[in-house]
Formats: structure tokens, sequence, C-alpha cells
């Protein structure tokens, strides 16, 4: 018979270690792999939800490579990536290495640049909808009447749409870059500084003989977490234009957006999930270039 | 009153914020008028929302920050239509029972993982490891399909079951139980505590910083969350707050005051949140950034 006391101290010790990873294991099992499986067959297959799952080879992934809609998509993504990275990498780069030399007001400062991070971009997607409103309603617009200078048409040209559409969540992400700016900065040993200053180099030569090449890490994981970011934007896109989701014209349709249309409006399942398999390379293809770049010079 | 002139020094030195110094010289002034006006900038959207939620329709259009006559009429327009009350609590009871599951669970693997020498570890730790890579959306087809079988569409559990643990809290808590010492582990195991005790009555005490650092973190990302509730709940009575307020200003002729208090009540508590554990969640943050 079974009795508890006849375990060795190794034994109890991993029954224990396996008691406490039962329901985990579980939920990851069920919850994170089995779903991700799920979703590769799906990309499969022939599903409109009510018929039946029929097989059907590539043929998602040929239709979406000949959707035109698709490349369009695909496109905006990359230009919300492209444009938010590097926007954000520089602005939160900028007000973190200013803001860590100063002590007056300090902490103040820094609660004024990181409150937007604690807001919900949902309500804030419809906060700056407001704002890009035509006069007399948004406040932009009206803001630019008042000095007498033109309209101008933020959501509804096919131009403007997307950086209108971008500027929120690079607002709101900013916040969180300057912490994370502000941390490393505070890591590099205070001793590099002075012997830069006894040497008498200028702050130009500081900042990027000392201070970048010694931020790389920061830098790296600020790169890889906004890029993951904007390449799933979805929350600002939808809210910002709900009328008419992803446009005009499809405009500011990012990848996600066109995923859940796919899967939610049209219910072609398989097609949705195909578009997500291609999500999923892209997401690490993108995160292990720049962690390669980023990590080799 | 004498405990929070104790506490305060520690705290100050965590965060290494030097006493005030006023600016002195004119670059230094400069830095921080330009610092001064961007920061004010940035919550200028926080601002006018707040603003406009107070405003009577005929003022809502103009640029004046401070009302002329502040009314509170839009939020009880808001609230006695009742949906966001609905919103609201279903936002509350969901982002409090998932951190409450976060806090427990994303601990107990994470200390499994780093105080356990057992067969199986290493594969486990490389499997939770590798679902950081999966993108939720991904995931939200194979999920819909599964609430869609087992009848959890339009349910809480259906809008929580998702998020109950995650791999990234996983490893910020592994992290964080890598500093308790093996010894106190060890010295309470001759004191006749079981595993269970150990790990809830010594080392839970130890990393507490760390579980609010993660609560913090798991609580915000769920009151915000919004594809997977847009997909699962279908009757306005279970939506949460962000798929409330977005069909909430997608109906015709909705004023954009009542848009604006509608975001505001989905801001307020997080903002009250953070306002008055601003450097506690600060320092969460950069915990969780680089360690996590």
């Amino acid at each position: 018979m079974f009795r508890w006391s006849d375990l060795t101290i190794r034994q109890k010790h991993i029954a224990w270690a396996w008691a406490f990873l039962a329901v985990p294991v579980l939920f990851y099992a069920v919850i994170r792999f089995y779903p991700t499986g799920n979703a590769i067959l799906i990309s499969f297959q022939d599903w409109n939800l009510l018929g039946s799952r029929e097989w059907a080879g590539l043929d998602n992934y040929v239709k979406l490579f000949n959707d035109p809609e698709f490349w369009h998509v695909f496109r905006n993504t990359f230009v919300y990536l492209l444009l938010g990275t590097p926007i954000s990498l520089v602005l939160s780069f900028v007000i973190a290495y200013h803001l860590d030399k100063l002590r007056f007001m300090h902490g103040f400062l820094r609660m004024l640049y990181f409150l937007p991070f604690m807001t919900s971009a949902v309500a804030m997607a419809w906060v700056w909808r407001w704002f890009y409103q035509p006069v007399p309603i948004g406040l932009f617009n009206n803001f630019l009447a008042s000095f007498g200078i033109p309209q101008i048409n933020f959501l509804n040209s096919t131009t403007n749409a997307l950086p209108s559409v971008l500027a929120p969540a690079v607002w709101a992400g900013l916040g969180f870059q300057i912490i994370i700016f502000m941390a490393g900065l505070r890591a590099i040993p205070k001793s590099y500084y002075e012997a830069a200053k006894i040497d008498g180099v200028g702050w130009w030569t500081v900042l990027w003989e000392i201070t970048i090449p010694l931020l790389k890490p920061t830098i790296v994981f600020i790169v890889v977490f906004s890029s993951i970011g904007f390449l799933r934007i979805f929350d600002h896109v939808f809210n910002m234009t709900t009328n008419n989701p992803g446009g005009p014209l499809n405009s500011t349709k990012p990848l996600v957006l066109m995923i859940y249309e796919s899967a939610f409006s049209s219910f072609d399942m398989g097609y949705a999930a195909a578009q997500t398999v291609v999500l999923f390379v892209v997401l690490l293809a993108v995160s292990l270039l720049q962690l390669r770049i980023l990590r080799d010079n | 009153m004498a405990v929070a002139e104790q506490i305060r020094p520690t705290t100050d030195a965590l965060l290494k914020t030097e006493a005030p110094k006023r600016p002195r010289n004119l670059g230094q002034f400069l830095r921080w008028l330009l610092l001064f006006i961007g920061g004010i900038a940035m919550v200028m959207p926080i601002v006018y929302m707040l603003s406009t939620s107070l405003k009577w329709p005929h003022e809502v259009y103009n640029l004046k920050l401070i009302p002329d006559e502040p009314t509170i009429e839009n939020y009880t327009y808001v609230l006695e239509d009742g949906r966001f009350y609905w919103w609201f609590v279903n936002s509350l009871v969901i982002a409090l029972i998932t951190t409450v599951c976060n806090v427990i669970f994303d601990s107990l693997v994470g200390y499994t993982l780093c105080k356990f020498r057992f067969p199986g570890r290493y594969i486990i730790f490389i499997a939770i490891l590798s679902t950081l890579m999966i993108p939720t959306e991904m995931l939200v087809i194979p999920w819909y399909l599964m609430s869609q079988q087992f009848g959890w569409l339009d349910t809480y559990w259906g809008i929580m079951f998702p998020g109950l643990m995650t791999a990234f809290g996983t490893f910020l808590m592994k992290q964080f139980f890598e500093t308790v010492p093996d010894d106190f582990i060890e010295a309470a195991r001759i004191d006749g505590l079981n595993e269970l005790q150990i790990w809830w009555i010594v080392a839970m005490p130890l990393v507490k910083p760390a579980l609010a650092a993660l609560a913090i973190f798991v609580f915000l990302g769920n009151w915000t969350a919004f594809i997977w509730p847009l997909i699962v709940t279908n009757s306005v009575e279970m939506y949460t707050l962000p798929v409330g307020l977005s069909s909430f200003g997608d109906e015709a002729d909705v004023a954009w005051e009542l848009i604006m208090t509608g975001a505001a009540i989905s801001t307020i508590p997080t903002l009250i949140v953070f306002l008055i554990f601003q450097r506690f969640i600060i320092r969460g943050v950069v915990m969780a950034g680089l360690k996590g």
C-alpha cells in the first residue's frame, strides 16, 4: 500500500513540485498550446463556422498572397511600425535624458509624462477622435481656426488618417519608455562620466561614446517591446474608425483588424487563421532580426 | 503621521531622487521649462476629457479648460442609463478575479521553477517561456471556438479564462524568488512546515513588492483589455467598460460630452490608483520591465 511516509525526502520533493504545477500545466496545455496548434490547423481548412470543416491545403495562404487588401494591410502594419518605433524611441530618449539631469520638480514632471500610460486605449482613442473632428466640434481644428490657420482633415483623409491614429498610440506608450530609459541611465556608473569630465570631453561625445553604447540593452528592450506593440495595433484603429473600420479606403487598417473582420464579420475562420499565422511569423521575424542587429554591432 | 515621516526617507532613497534644487543657470532653466511644457501637453488629452465631462452641451466646443458652470449632469445621465454602471461592475469583477488568480498561480509556478529540482523542470520552463512568443490574436479564434463549444460565450468565465495565468507574471515572480535565500526555506522545513506553508508563509511575504507590481500590471491589462472581451461578449449587459464605451460612442447622435464622460469613468479609477501609489507603481514598472 502507498504510504506518504515511505517516500524519500527527494521523492516527496518531486511530488510537491508536480502537485504545485498540476493545474498550471493543464492550463498552459489547454489554453495556450492546444489553441496554437488548432490555429495552425484551421489555417489549412475551409470553414465558415456553420458548415463542416473541409481540408483546404494551402488555399487560404494562396488566397491571402493574391489578395490586394492583404498587401495594403501588410503595408499599413509596417508603416505603423516604421513610423511609431523610431518616433517613440527618439522622443522617449530625449525626454528621459533631460529629465534625468533635472532635480527641480523631477517627481512631478515624471508623473505628468507617465500618466497617459495608465489610461485605457479605448477611452483615449475616443478622446483623440473628438480632438480630430472638423470645426466646430474638434479641439485641434478649433485651435487652428482661432489662429486663422486652414483646417486639417485628420481622420477622413487617406494620407492623414494613419498618422492621426498612430499619434495616440505613441503618446500612450511614451511614459513607459521614458521610465525604462531613466532606469537605464541611472544604471550607468558615475565613474565613466567623471573620467570623461577629467579628460575634458564634450557632452555630444559623451552621449555617443558613453551613454548610448552603455544603454544598448535598454534600447534593445524598448525597440522590441514597442515594435511588437505597433505590429499588433488594434484598439486605437478600431475605435477611431468605428463608422468605417480601417478606413477611409482601408488606409488605416492593420493586420489585426483584418483578422478580426475575416473571423468575426465574414466568419471565414480558415482565412483569418492563416492571417494570424502570418502575424505570428512576422512578429517572430521582426523580434529576432532586431535582437540580432542590435546585439551584433 | 509619525510613521509616514519615518517611511519617507526610505522610499526616497529607493528612488534615488535627491532633494529638489532650483535650476541654477539659464540652460537648466530652459531644460526645465521645455520639459514642463511637454509634460503639460502630455496630460492635456486627459485634462480635456475630464473638463468636457463636466461641461453643459453649449460649452463643449469652446477651448476653455475650466467650465463656466461645472455640472455633474453628464455623470448622472450616463449612470442613470444603467449600462455604464453594469460595464463598470463587470470590468471591476473581471479585473479583480484575474489579478488574484495571477498573483497566486504565477507566483506558485515561479516559486516551484525557482526552488524545486525535479524531472521535467527544464521542459516546463522552456514550454512556458515559449508561450510568450505567441500573440493573443493567434489564439482568439480557437478560444472563441472553445467558448462556443462549452457555452462560455457571453459569461464572466469566458472573458476571464484566457488571462488567468501569464508567462510574463511567472517569469517576473521566478526572478524575484531567486532573491529569497534557500536557507530560509531549509530552516522552515526543519521547523516542520510543509511545502505549501513554506511558499505561502515564508516565501510570499519576502516578494511583496514584486507581487504588487504584478498585481498592478495584471489589473491594468484586464481593465483596459479590448479585443477578447469584444469577441466573446454579445449581450450589452455583459460588456466590459472598453467594449461598452466603444459601442456607446458608435451609437448615432451621441453627444461628445457624454462620450467623454464614459471615457472619464473608465479612466478615473486607474488614475486614482496611480496618484495614490505613484512612486510604488513607477518602481514596479521598472522592475517588471527590466526583469520580466
